[in-house]
């Protein structure tokens, strides 16, 4: 049995040596014990090495890359695991392109892993400055993964040669008087400086540059893993920020609705969130009192609304005229708006012929009915036609089943659903359309006496 | 106004700063201040010192020099019509704060963006002056990326070049309609005008630094552009369309897709609804598809419904659905370009497959050590031992590669 002890944990120039003279005498990685010194083996006096020189040992490059890395891995295999790659290079030299190679997918994992690890310590770790009789001295406190201190000092002094700092960490430090730098042993965390006042700034800065309406924890975690929180000044302000973001993101929903109806049309005005409103004449909002206790809901504007600007005053809008006085009910004490505000058309010839409104439209422009709904809340809402009831009941809706039937909107408003005016205009038979008419009506009504009966 | 110190400030110009998506400090060259002169280095690949709660990475310190603005461009939460607290740095507190936190090892270097006072140039000259105090004064070797501010003129241009490693000028919106309609003081053509003119001169520098290393740099680190998802009606197609487009003609390094989000204060007629982050996920993932995998737009194009990604599965994966005749792919004998095609395997994974193969015939076990995910790759690949067989024919395939649940995929960060 050969025993090897190694000056410190990522001694790559110790390996280097023994593991020549243990190839040139040939020694299997099983007949190997290496140790770190100062780690609790047998006294440094028992190491006995094989002298050969393996003058004829000549690696790939790429190995000495990935034994750079691995040699600072934590698992204490890593040596043997080397030394044994080394013997197979000997039979193969181009081992290390076959990463299907059970030895050599192993290696590159924990190279991986050790990579990670100097990627997160560069990005980690945090300098607190002090002051002291030679000037500013920043001081760092870091818990790496595996025995990576040495191999990043390279890193800090090409990034922070013209400033004193030192990296403390449970295994060794490192210290950089601004010229040279020494290798010190582990420390603790009381040894840092507890505080640095530009701390309290970037802390400012970390919670102004999160955007509480993009919350995604996971992809955070999955970057910035829980274990490197506690060395983290900003990580204290993530749980806060977390609970609160969603207040902030419907304060920021909120804030910029109208409370009048004038404002909120004045804004409908300029809309421009589907491609209706390009070949549209205008928006056509609704229009009634913003306290009325009914609330009719039609399709979208046909062609005299879309000229004219205003709900209900085409052919279908003249009857419902004539229907509400039937039933009663006076147009001025109503709040008469439309589920889509622009009108959809296909233009055939110089005739505009109209086009029920897509889903996505409907659901786009759901934007202006429910403020519309908040303003107005009214009593009863009575969605004339299937596209006023997907709109209001965001789903696919069947008139003819469910015409006349007591329903209640998600927010819990009870509605009526019935059919649209211009189907009643489409009916040629003449009874069939009188008949159809009278029907209209009874919905009116039974809508007037669910309004009447909400007052009582 | 009450004078605010600087943290007031900090936290105004920083949350103004929010909405641009970029915060890369990759790909410039390399610098090292070991010579103990200066202070900071650059090493090619950026790095990422903290990630806020929204999954963001925070690399560079991020501000407005100022969030007063001229222009009342609707999805801006600085537009001149926002009731937003207003704020102004001077030039040193940015240069005070960027070094005071380079120091400390808590960024990268500097984006510095603004709103547009008085004029352009004015407004493009206070950002050179940042850059150049930090570059000349404090020999800051930190990567630094600055706003381009349109219409400003060429020879502010070109000194921002010469300190920046990256430059940008945002494209906004997808079409130059949606544009004018809500950014109205800005103009499709002049922006494309002014990315043009960098790309030009971008070139030009690495083409004298090839001739000669004395030459000077100009934004060696390119140039990127955002564009607004959700605010306009414009479709994927649409969008990816104008980013190949940027790709092809002007070497653009990166776009940015950045989900419409609520804004305080927001403009009438914009959509106050959470941002489309799915979407704008499956976006990035549509890009990296152009651009590294050897797609495209076409192809792309092909995976799509009515002008959509697919949300419920990478595009990728919908691609290769859409085109199963093309699979299974034999590990052990496809080219590159095919191999790249399979769901799960990227370019990574695509190079040990052709190296490992130069030594064995690949059998299942060995292609699960070469890939990160085997589980992604199994429907759509032979090897030795291997065979989908009728998992590929089967009506379940597209239940199996469409993810159970979307939030995982969804929280899967976009490699910046």
């Amino acid at each position: 049995m050969h025993r090897v002890v190694l000056a410190y944990a990522s001694d790559m120039e110790g390996f280097r040596r023994a593991a020549r003279g243990l190839v040139a005498a040939g020694v299997p990685p099983a007949a190997v014990i290496w140790e770190v010194a100062g780690s609790g083996g047998l006294p440094l006096a028992d190491e006995a090495g094989p002298a050969g020189d393996a003058a004829g040992l000549r690696v790939p490059r790429r190995f000495v890359e990935l034994a750079e890395k691995v040699i600072c891995h934590r698992d204490p295999a890593r040596f043997a695991l080397l030394h044994e790659a080394l013997c197979a290079l000997r039979g193969n030299r181009a081992l290390l392109d076959d990463r299907a190679d059970p030895l050599v997918h192993r290696l590159e994992t924990m190279a991986k892993s050790v990579g990670r690890d100097i990627h997160k310590m560069r990005a980690f770790l945090r300098f607190r400055a002090t002051d002291d009789e030679d000037g500013p001295h920043y001081v760092a406190w870091f818990e790496p993964e595996h025995h990576i201190v040495r191999t990043n000092c390279g890193f800090f002094i090409r990034r922070f040669a013209s400033q004193r700092w030192t990296i403390l960490t449970p295994q060794e430090s490192a210290h950089w008087d601004g010229r040279a730098l020494s290798i010190l042993p582990g420390a603790a965390r009381a040894d840092a400086p507890s505080e640095d006042p530009v701390e309290a700034i970037w802390k400012t800065y970390f919670a102004s540059i999160f955007n509480p309406a993009r919350l995604k924890l996971k992809a955070m975690q999955a970057e910035m893993p829980k274990k490197y929180w506690a060395n983290l000044p900003e990580a204290e302000l993530i749980p806060d920020l977390v609970r609160e973001a969603p207040a902030r993101v419907a304060a920021m929903l909120a804030g910029g609705r109208a409370t009048t109806l004038a404002r909120l049309r004045e804004e409908a005005l300029g809309c421009t969130l589907c491609p209706l409103h390009g070949p549209a004449t205008q928006t056509v909002f609704g229009e009634g009192p913003a306290d009325a206790p009914l609330m009719i809901v039609g399709e979208q504007p046909g062609d005299q609304e879309d000229l004219q600007g205003r709900p209900f005053v085409g052919p279908a809008g003249q009857l419902l005229d004539s229907c509400l006085c039937d039933a009663g009910i006076d147009r001025a004490q109503v709040y008469v708006t439309n589920a889509v505000k622009h009108f959809r058309f296909e233009l055939r010839g110089r005739r505009r012929i109209h086009q029920s409104p897509s889903p996505a439209e409907i659901e786009t422009c759901r934007w202006w009915l429910d403020q519309e709904r908040a303003i107005v809340a009214p009593r009863l809402v009575l969605m004339l036609g299937g596209s006023a009831g997907r709109a209001l009941l965001g789903r696919a809706v069947a008139v003819t089943r469910e015409r006349g039937r007591p329903l209640s909107l998600p927010d819990g408003t009870p509605a009526l659903l019935t059919v649209h005016p211009s189907y009643l205009l489409r009916i040629e038979n003449p009874a069939a359309a009188e008949a159809e008419r009278a029907r209209f009506v009874a919905d009116l009504r039974a809508a007037q006496a669910l309004v009447g009966a909400g007052r009582a | 106004m009450a004078r605010l110190d600087l943290k007031a400030k900090l936290a105004i110009l920083a949350d103004a700063a929010k909405y641009d998506a970029s915060c890369a400090s990759s790909g410039t060259t390399r610098r090292s201040s070991a010579d103990g002169r200066g202070l900071g280095s650059t090493e090619g690949m950026g790095i990422c010192h903290a990630y806020a709660p929204d999954g963001r990475c925070i690399s560079l310190l991020k501000i407005l020099l100022t969030n007063v603005c001229m222009f009342d461009c609707a999805y801006c939460i600085n537009r001149r019509s926002s009731s937003v607290r207003r704020a102004r740095f001077t030039v040193e507190e940015v240069v005070r704060l960027t070094i005071g936190f380079y120091r400390r090892n808590y960024i990268e270097g500097l984006f510095l963006s603004s709103g547009i006072i008085r004029s352009p140039d004015y407004t493009m000259e206070e950002l050179v002056r940042v850059a150049r105090t930090l570059r000349t004064e404090h020999r800051f070797r930190g990567y630094i990326h600055l706003k381009t501010i349109p219409d400003a003129a060429p020879e502010l241009v070109a000194e921002a070049g010469l300190w920046a490693d990256r430059l940008s000028i945002n494209i906004e919106l997808p079409t130059a309609a949606a544009l004018k309609a809500l950014a109205p003081e800005k103009d499709a053509a002049r922006i494309e005008g002014t990315i043009g003119g960098l790309h030009a001169r971008i070139a030009e520098a690495r083409e004298a630094r090839r001739r000669s290393r004395h030459a000077p740099r100009f934004a060696p680190a390119g140039q990127s552009t955002q564009m607004i998802i959700g605010a306009d009606s414009a479709d994927d197609h649409t969008i990816l369309r104008t980013a190949d487009a940027l790709y092809r003609r002007h070497a653009m390094r990166r776009v940015y897709y950045s989900a419409f989000s609520p804004i305080p204060d927001p403009a009438p007629g914009l959509p106050a609804l959470s941002p489309p982050l799915l979407r704008e996920h499956r976006l990035y993932q549509a890009d990296w598809m152009l651009r590294f995998y050897g797609f495209a737009l076409d192809e792309v194009a092909s995976a799509m419904k009515s002008g959509h990604l697919p949300l419920e599965m990478d595009p990728k994966r919908a691609w290769a659905l859409a085109n199963r005749a093309l699979f299974p792919v034999d590990v052990n004998r496809a080219g590159r370009e095919m191999l790249l095609r399979v769901p799960g395997l990227g370019p990574k994974a695509v190079a040990r497959i052709l190296a490992a193969r130069r030594h064995r015939t690949l059998r299942w076990a060995d292609l699960a050590r070469l890939v990160s995910s085997p589980r992604a790759v199994r429907p759509w690949v032979t090897a030795a031992d291997w065979r989908p067989g009728a998992l590929l024919e089967s009506d379940r395939l597209r239940a199996l590669v469409t993810p159970a649940r979307q939030g995982e995929l969804f929280a899967s960060p976009v490699p910046a």
